[in-house]
């Protein structure tokens, strides 16, 4: 009996399955338009819906994992893309993507209100919505209660006053942790006397932390959360989300940021409409609309990013406290296509082998 | 007349479905892997010594883990076995628990507990007066054994106690009489007796710490890593889907070679045996020693579970004052979010999700366990380990395979829900055969030959004689099977979309960004999913049907 029924609830699910999730596609109503992202994405709810009514459509957003994650999912369903668009492919997956060829050119009009020092790529595969930097962050009441300058160039952090108490990411599986690998190799250098090899080799004898990720770091180890490293590789904006998320305990943000010349690596994010599309007019649309103030205005304050767009104003704490380095570090997404598994390989060899 | 019985069809059904769901998206991710040759074989990862120092580690922790398991879930399964005492059910399905949890949680429950500025340290260095937090576990590889003894304890205690439960006492007790002492009658009678059920829970977690993930990459730091971790870093990362596919293969392989082993050896060990309800062997404690022992059980679990509970503190203190803002706060979407899912909501997804889950598992894990029975063949040994691929298989290399395998026009990836159950479903139904098995072995065929020479039909027989017997161990597998679909294994690496948002996800969510407030949510979040988890274990464990579980 028992039996009977379970076999049945099988064949039920076995046949049902494949005609319900195909059911969704052929019935009428707007037009559906999917964007694939990365877990860090975040809109207001309002944002979309003023989309969805001006162009009667409805919007589905897809998350697949971290960015370096949503991009190798993009890369193997290229031709036959799981969504339309793909929001978050930034400078360091670049070249890789438009290696693969997955996204179909779109030169938006609003790209003109961009400066062109954030223009991702000049055939526009790809165009740029917000920025950010990667840092080294800083506990400033635990620095004040050890006594400790705060810290202001990456060199600093190699003295003994600093042993033990930095947390980085693994560049190898953290897309934070690999800026941080980029901005030393923008800053030292390959070569001369003193590499960003050296530079490692200093900080693993300065008894430098490797997490893996960035959330086990920062709430596991970094001494504002409850662990025992006070400084830790996270973004520029971070200390004024500090702020925004303290239930009103922090008036100022209790972290600081490295922003000296060349110490923070700048991240430009895109959005790129994927090759197969059958939404292609939509998606257009869609990335004009991410592109324009409204979008642009509304995600600092929950995504802890930057606008691109000049005629964007931020507003409340984030306008008041998120730190924009003057001369971030920077590496060209051709040099990163180049040289990016090499980099890795040997970091991998120096600070963890 | 029917053509084919029921038991073809069940078989026919089953296998239908495991290549579906399990040999379509392997194969389909590995032929892309290679579809360049085997070239990568030879020259890039296996003569790299690096990998071999990976399957070095990946085997050692694997064990350790296993026997450290073992040392501390068996004197709690004979104590759960053997005695009824207050809260006894609730407690045993309390250990169930930290089995549905996020490695991310558990590490920050570590932190909580065992930081330097954790509730012991705390405590030991106010004791002590200190000046120097006493324990350093963080980032090292205890953390790492220590995490999967949490996970996996509710195995042993499973499995074992419910095989324990329905031994015969009077066996050992006849050698105590023959003359034999107790540490001799225990050896030589009640081991061998329950031998197949430690194996199958050792089977269970070794397989489970071999492929272990989310644990070693979250609490060990990068210095770790297990092969899984490295298919992880590989495929996901680096975007060398040929190296990732070879380590996967050799993962497979391992495991097969492992699980064959394993499956022989039950298949030895596994007597039948005159199998007694389990009222005749639990007993309430009367003399000290019997206290002592439920007593000593109550803090085995406490301590299993102490890394929960110091979250729980931790969730509800916030700068050193009690607030519950993190509970109000996760039930309004302040700032409008797109992404915001209710608790309510979550949990609906979770319990809908698991519930599925179960529906499909359960009856996977019976025909499986039916399709290998009784037999001691070297083949059906073999067959064992196939079945128990799922948790072989590499879950990072299983989440790319679906994403390759059912990208097409007939299942809409992006929108469906029921690729997620499915993983799922796979992924579960191991646990319900394992659990089963011991038990299905031990059954003397006499019983079911006594019914057919009696007139019973097949079916007759296996509503009166099999599912009466086996319901208690079903039931196990039950919980396993939901408990897996609770906590998400693998499936993370699909995708997903805000309406289907379940409790880690939800988790997931608040602490991908920074601040006290994503933190105090994050971690009520959690609280919320090891309520309803325990409320659910607490549940199916009160399951009856008709006249069954009474074993």
């Amino acid at each position: 009996m028992v039996k009977r029924l379970y076999i049945l609830i099988i064949l039920l699910l076995v046949g049902v399955m494949p005609l319900a999730c195909t059911a969704k596609d052929t019935l009428p109503g707007p037009e559906v338009l999917t964007i694939l992202t990365h877990d860090s994405f975040d809109i207001g709810a309002n944002v979309i819906a003023e989309f969805e009514a001006e162009f009667n459509s409805s919007v589905s957003i897809v998350k697949g994992g971290d960015a370096g994650e949503v991009i190798n999912k993009s890369i193997l369903t290229k031709g036959n893309p799981i969504a339309d668009l793909l929001y978050g492919i930034d400078n360091t997956f670049l070249t890789r993507a438009l290696e693969e060829n997955i996204f179909m050119p779109y030169r938006s009009p609003l790209l003109d209100n961009i400066p062109p020092d954030y223009h991702l790529d000049p055939d526009h595969h790809v165009m740029p919505v917000n920025i950010g930097f990667v840092a080294i962050n800083y506990d400033s009441e635990w620095l004040s209660a050890a006594g400790l300058v705060t810290p202001k160039y990456l060199l600093d952090l190699t003295e003994p006053e600093w042993t033990g108490l930095l947390v980085v990411q693994n560049p190898a599986t953290s897309s934070p942790g690999l800026a941080f690998l980029y901005s030393t190799i923008s800053k030292f250098g390959e070569t001369g006397s003193y590499t960003y090899l050296d530079y490692w080799q200093d900080l693993k004898e300065n008894d430098v932390l490797v997490k893996n990720g960035w959330s086990d770091s920062y709430y596991g180890d970094f001494s504002l959360h409850g662990g025992n490293r006070p400084l830790i590789v996270s973004y520029s904006t971070s200390p004024a989300a500090e702020v925004f998320y303290s239930e009103g305990a922090h008036t100022t943000p209790p972290s600081g940021v490295i922003t000296s010349a060349g110490s923070a690596f700048m991240q430009i994010e895109g959005i790129g409409i994927l090759r197969g599309t059958s939404h292609e007019k939509l998606a257009k649309q869609f990335v004009d609309f991410a592109m324009d103030t409204t979008f642009q205005e509304d995600f600092p304050n929950r995504m802890w990013v930057f606008p691109v767009n000049k005629l964007a104003v931020t507003s409340g704490v984030f306008a008041d406290f998120a730190e924009n380095p003057a001369i971030p570090a920077r590496l060209s997404s051709q040099s990163i296509a180049l040289n990016r598994d090499r980099w890795i390989k040997e970091w991998t060899e120096i600070v963890i082998r | 007349m029917v053509l084919y019985s029921w038991k073809f069809w069940a078989i026919f059904l089953l296998l239908v479905f495991l290549i579906l769901t399990l040999g379509y998206p392997i194969v389909s991710i590995l032929s892309l892997s290679f579809r360049n040759g085997f070239d990568i074989f030879w020259n890039t990862v296996l003569t790299d010594s690096y990998y071999l120092d990976v399957l070095m580690f990946t085997t050692w922790q694997a064990t350790a883990s296993t026997l450290l398991t073992l040392l501390i879930g068996l004197p709690s399964a004979y104590v759960f076995a053997h005695y009824s005492f207050p809260g006894k059910r609730t407690l045993r399905g309390l250990t169930t628990v930290p089995f549905v949890m996020p490695p991310l949680v558990i590490a920050l429950g570590f932190v909580a507990l065992l930081g330097d500025k954790g509730l012991i340290n705390s405590l030991l260095q106010t004791t002590f007066r200190l000046n120097t937090p006493p324990l350093m576990l963080i980032n090292t590889i205890y953390a790492i054994l220590i995490a999967h003894v949490m996970y996996e304890f509710t195995i042993v205690v499973r499995i074992v106690s419910t095989a324990w439960a329905n031994l015969d006492p009077d066996i050992e007790n006849a050698a105590r009489i023959l003359g034999a002492n107790r540490w001799n009658a225990f050896r030589k009678i009640t081991l061998p007796l329950l031998l197949p059920s430690i194996i199958a829970a050792s089977s269970l977690i070794f397989a489970f710490t071999f492929t272990s993930f989310g644990v070693v990459l979250i609490l060990g730091g990068a210095q770790y890593a297990t092969l899984e971790v490295s298919i992880y870093t590989l495929a996901a990362h680096l975007f060398q889907l040929p190296a990732a596919g070879v380590l996967a293969l050799i993962q497979m392989a391992i495991t097969i070679v492992f699980m064959t082993v394993y499956a022989r050896y039950q298949q030895r060990t596994s007597t039948s045996f005159n199998l007694v309800p389990n009222q005749a062997v639990t007993m309430t404690p009367q003399g000290k020693i019997d206290k002592l022992l439920c007593l000593a059980n109550y803090l085995i679990v406490l301590i299993v579970l102490s890394p929960l509970i110091a979250l729980i503190v931790r969730a509800l203190l916030s700068n050193g004052d009690i607030t519950v803002s993190g509970f109000t706060h996760i039930f309004s979407n302040q700032g409008d979010s797109f992404f915001f899912v209710s608790p309510l909501q979550a949990i609906t997804n979770s319990l809908l999700f698991g519930a599925c889950t179960v529906i499909l598992a359960v009856p996977m894990g019976i025909i499986s366990g039916f399709l290998l029975g009784n037999s001691t063949h070297w083949g059906k040994a073999f067959l064992d380990s196939a079945l128990m691929l799922p948790l072989g298989i590499s879950a990072v290399t299983m989440g790319f395979g679906f994403l390759i395998a059912f990208n097409n026009g007939i299942w809409n990836l992006s929108g469906s829900w029921t690729i997620i159950v499915m993983a799922h479903a796979v992924i579960a139904y191991p646990f319900v055969l394992r659990s089963i098995l011991p038990v299905l072995r031990s059954m003397p065929p006499s019983l079911r030959e006594a019914a057919q020479v009696l007139g019973a039909s097949k079916r007759r027989i296996f509503i009166r004689i099999d599912l009466p017997i086996l319901w208690r161990s079903i039931v196990v597998g039950l919980v396993f099977a939901f408990a897996v679909s609770l906590g998400e294994f693998g499936a993370t690496l699909l995708l997903h979309r805000p309406e289907h948002t379940t409790m880690p996800v939800a988790i997931f969510r608040y602490l991908s960004q920074p601040g006290e407030s994503n933190l105090l949510q994050a971690l009520s979040m959690s609280c919320v999913l090891m309520f309803v988890s325990a409320a659910g274990f607490i549940t199916i464990e009160r399951l009856r049907f008709r006249n069954l579980g009474g074993f």
